[in-house]
């Protein structure tokens, strides 16, 4: 056996790690709508990002003789709004803002939640009652409330904003993942762990946490869609993004004086939060059939 | 002592029974409630009882996987409840564990190979080449394929999967292993295979096995001795072919009276039990099993009959040899 250890090709560390990447890319790439809904995704993401090489306009340089123009006339392929800033610009760079505080507002509640979820569920007893009264307390709020409060506390802006609805989604990825690790500590692989000395730490991290990756991915994608928009509505109130940023919930905001004459001012950015959210949603439940291996065929 | 692997000593076992916020402590069950046994090197020591009578949280406090409310176990002369948790961690590559539910035991999310590389990697045995020649051993001691090692669980069945169990607990190279009904969940077509695979392992690597069991057919075949659980406590231990033969408490004559008998000849009168096993939150005083024992004497509701050795190697608990 030891002879022969030289010639035999060593595996690259990690070549298990990207089989599995590859195999969930493959089964994610059967469902059509998970796709359609990825591709709308990036292309948000790339027009935001490439704005300033997709258009010649600047999305702040307001023209007052040519407020309100609609779609198609004067050069505006989707018009102008009140300050006669052309719409698809401001849609453009919008999209930066709208859909990067989705993601960063998910990101910061799921760290959280996960760390508070799997502490409370795994050691239970004390952790857990501290833990979870103290999310009792969060959810006890109606979350409207809850984000106000915390804007109040921060003042209005739109990084209060992102923080204030990110700590609204924390209780729910909390109990998500402690209601999975209840399960799961039980179970006998856990205990297979401890019987082969593996510390706490590692039986969290490599065999708990993994375990309650597939209902938190599934939760978070939905709820990138569902933190864009409690972002534009925080906007839409006031309490967010503050014009005249280019962000959608402004957008839509500052359209609806104008509902009557220049219905696209808020419609357009009304449409893109639809269709974001709704891709989102797509590629959500794709994911979640992916990442299940036991519904592989 | 001399030449036991492993001895138990009085351990006992008591779950709190919580109910509500308010009340703390309302009663216990007492889920192992004084259990004494040793196993010598090299033979396997079965235990059997109905359900719920401890037989699985004995197993876990042998392993030091739940702590004891009083006892010792000595692992080799060591008193394992007095070990630090390194010194522990040390310990459980001597002591392995494989589990009845073949589902629930492997992590779904490892593939094969991880899952019996898993306990080299917790020890920090080798590098990530030999621990993968390891892994094609253990893969082939236990009869599958090294291409098995790239599948996950959900892709085998249930006697599969015992053998994948089976692989991870011998990867350390273990001197005890608890198996606690190991073949219970599997077909009985596959349940003789994997036994004969735990027969055939425990020649070959010198094992020492628990073999836990609720019934006294499979534990017959694999059993240098047996102990028979009644509610937490042990009510007879015996050489098993002596106990098969002629047991002697009344609760394994009716155990026994339930498993078939291969030889027509042979008339054995089948005992039926009568009544549910009693709470082990309340056991019965005096004997516990008095309340369903056919052979009830006034003397068996007031006084606990002890374990006492009746001859050579045979102890039983009960008033009637007392
Ligand atoms: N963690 C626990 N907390 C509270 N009670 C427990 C716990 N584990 C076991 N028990 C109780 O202890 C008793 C013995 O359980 P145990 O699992 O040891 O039985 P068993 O003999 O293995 O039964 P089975 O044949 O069903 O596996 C049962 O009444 C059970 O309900
Ligand atoms: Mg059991």
């Amino acid at each position: 056996m030891s002879s022969t250890g030289s010639e035999i090709a060593v595996k690259p560390q990690g070549t298990a790690q990207r089989t599995k990447t590859r195999e969930l890319w493959r089964r994610l790439k059967k469902d059509k709508f998970a796709v359609a809904g990825g591709i709308v995704l990036l292309t948000v993401i790339i027009l935001g990002i490439a704005a300033p090489l997709l258009t010649s306009y600047n999305p702040y340089d307001a023209v007052l003789d040519q407020r309100l123009l609609p779609p198609g006339t004067g050069g505006h392929l989707l018009g102008t709004d009140q300050m006669g800033r052309d719409l698809l610009t401001r849609l453009f760079y919008g999209a930066r803002i709208s859909v990067m505080v989705g993601f960063v507002a998910v990101a910061i509640a799921l760290f959280f939640g996960i760390i508070v979820g799997l502490f409370a569920g795994y050691y239970g007893g004390l952790v857990d009652t501290i833990f979870m009264r103290g999310i009792d307390i969060l959810m006890a709020f109606p979350y409207v409330l809850l984000a106000i409060a915390i804007i109040a506390a921060l003042g209005p802006g739109l990084f209060q904003a992102m923080i204030a609805i990110a700590i609204v989604g924390i209780p729910y990825y909390a109990r998500i993942v402690r209601g999975t690790v209840l399960s799961l500590r039980e179970k006998e692989f856990v205990e297979a762990e401890k019987a082969l000395g593996a510390g706490n730490l590692r039986i969290i991290f490599k065999h708990i946490l993994p375990n309650t990756m597939a209902p938190i991915i599934v939760a978070a994608t939905l709820d990138v869609g569902w933190m864009i928009i409690a972002a534009a509505g925080l906007s839409f109130l006031g309490l967010g993004a503050q014009p005249p940023t280019a962000e959608w919930g402004v957008m839509l905001s500052e359209g609806r004086n104008f509902l009557r004459v220049a219905p696209w001012v808020s419609i357009f950015p009304g449409l893109c939060i639809f269709i974001v959210v709704l891709s989102l949603n797509l590629l959500g439940d794709g994911l979640r059939d992916a990442l299940d291996p036991r519904l592989k065929e | 002592m001399s030449g036991a692997l492993l001895e138990v000593k009085d351990v006992k076992k008591h779950f709190p029974i919580k109910r509500g916020l308010m009340s703390k402590n309302a009663g216990c069950i007492k889920a192992v409630d004084g259990v004494s046994f040793s196993v010598h090197k090299g033979e396997t020591l079965g235990l059997v009882g109905e359900s719920g009578c401890g037989k699985s949280t004995t197993g876990r406090l042998v392993l030091r996987l739940l702590e004891p409310t009083s006892g010792e176990v000595l692992f080799e002369d060591k008193n394992i409840y007095r070990l630090s948790f390194n010194q522990m961690r040390q310990l459980r590559r001597d002591m392995q564990i494989i589990f009845q539910d073949p589902y629930a035991s492997l992590n779904p999310r490892l593939t094969v190979e991880d899952i019996i590389i898993e306990p080299l990697v917790i020890h920090g045995i080798g590098d990530s080449h030999s621990r993968r020649q390891r892994v094609k051993e253990m893969l082939d001691l236990v009869g599958l394929s090294s291409y098995h090692g790239s599948r996950y669980p959900h892709e085998f069945s249930g006697g599969q999967r015992q053998r994948i169990g089976i692989a991870r607990a011998l990867a350390l190279n273990p001197k005890l292993i608890v198996c606690d009904e190991p073949v219970s969940a599997l077909d009985v077509s596959i349940q003789s295979q994997v036994l004969n695979l735990l027969m055939q392992l425990q020649d070959m690597l010198k094992l020492t096995y628990i073999f836990i069991a609720h019934g006294l057919n499979v534990v017959k075949h694999v059993s240098d001795r047996v102990g028979v659980m009644y509610l937490g406590k042990i009510v007879e231990i015996a050489d098993s072919e002596e106990l098969y033969r002629n047991a002697m408490h009344p609760y394994s004559q009716a155990l026994l009276s339930a498993v078939p008998v291969p030889d027509p000849e042979i008339k054995r009168e089948r005992i039926i039990l009568t009544g549910d096993v009693p709470s082990p939150a309340n056991p019965p005083t005096g004997c516990r099993f008095h309340t369903r024992c056919p052979q009830c004497m006034d003397i068996c509701r007031l006084e606990e009959p002890a374990l006492r050795p009746v001859s050579d190697k045979y102890m039983v608990a009960c008033h009637k040899y007392q």
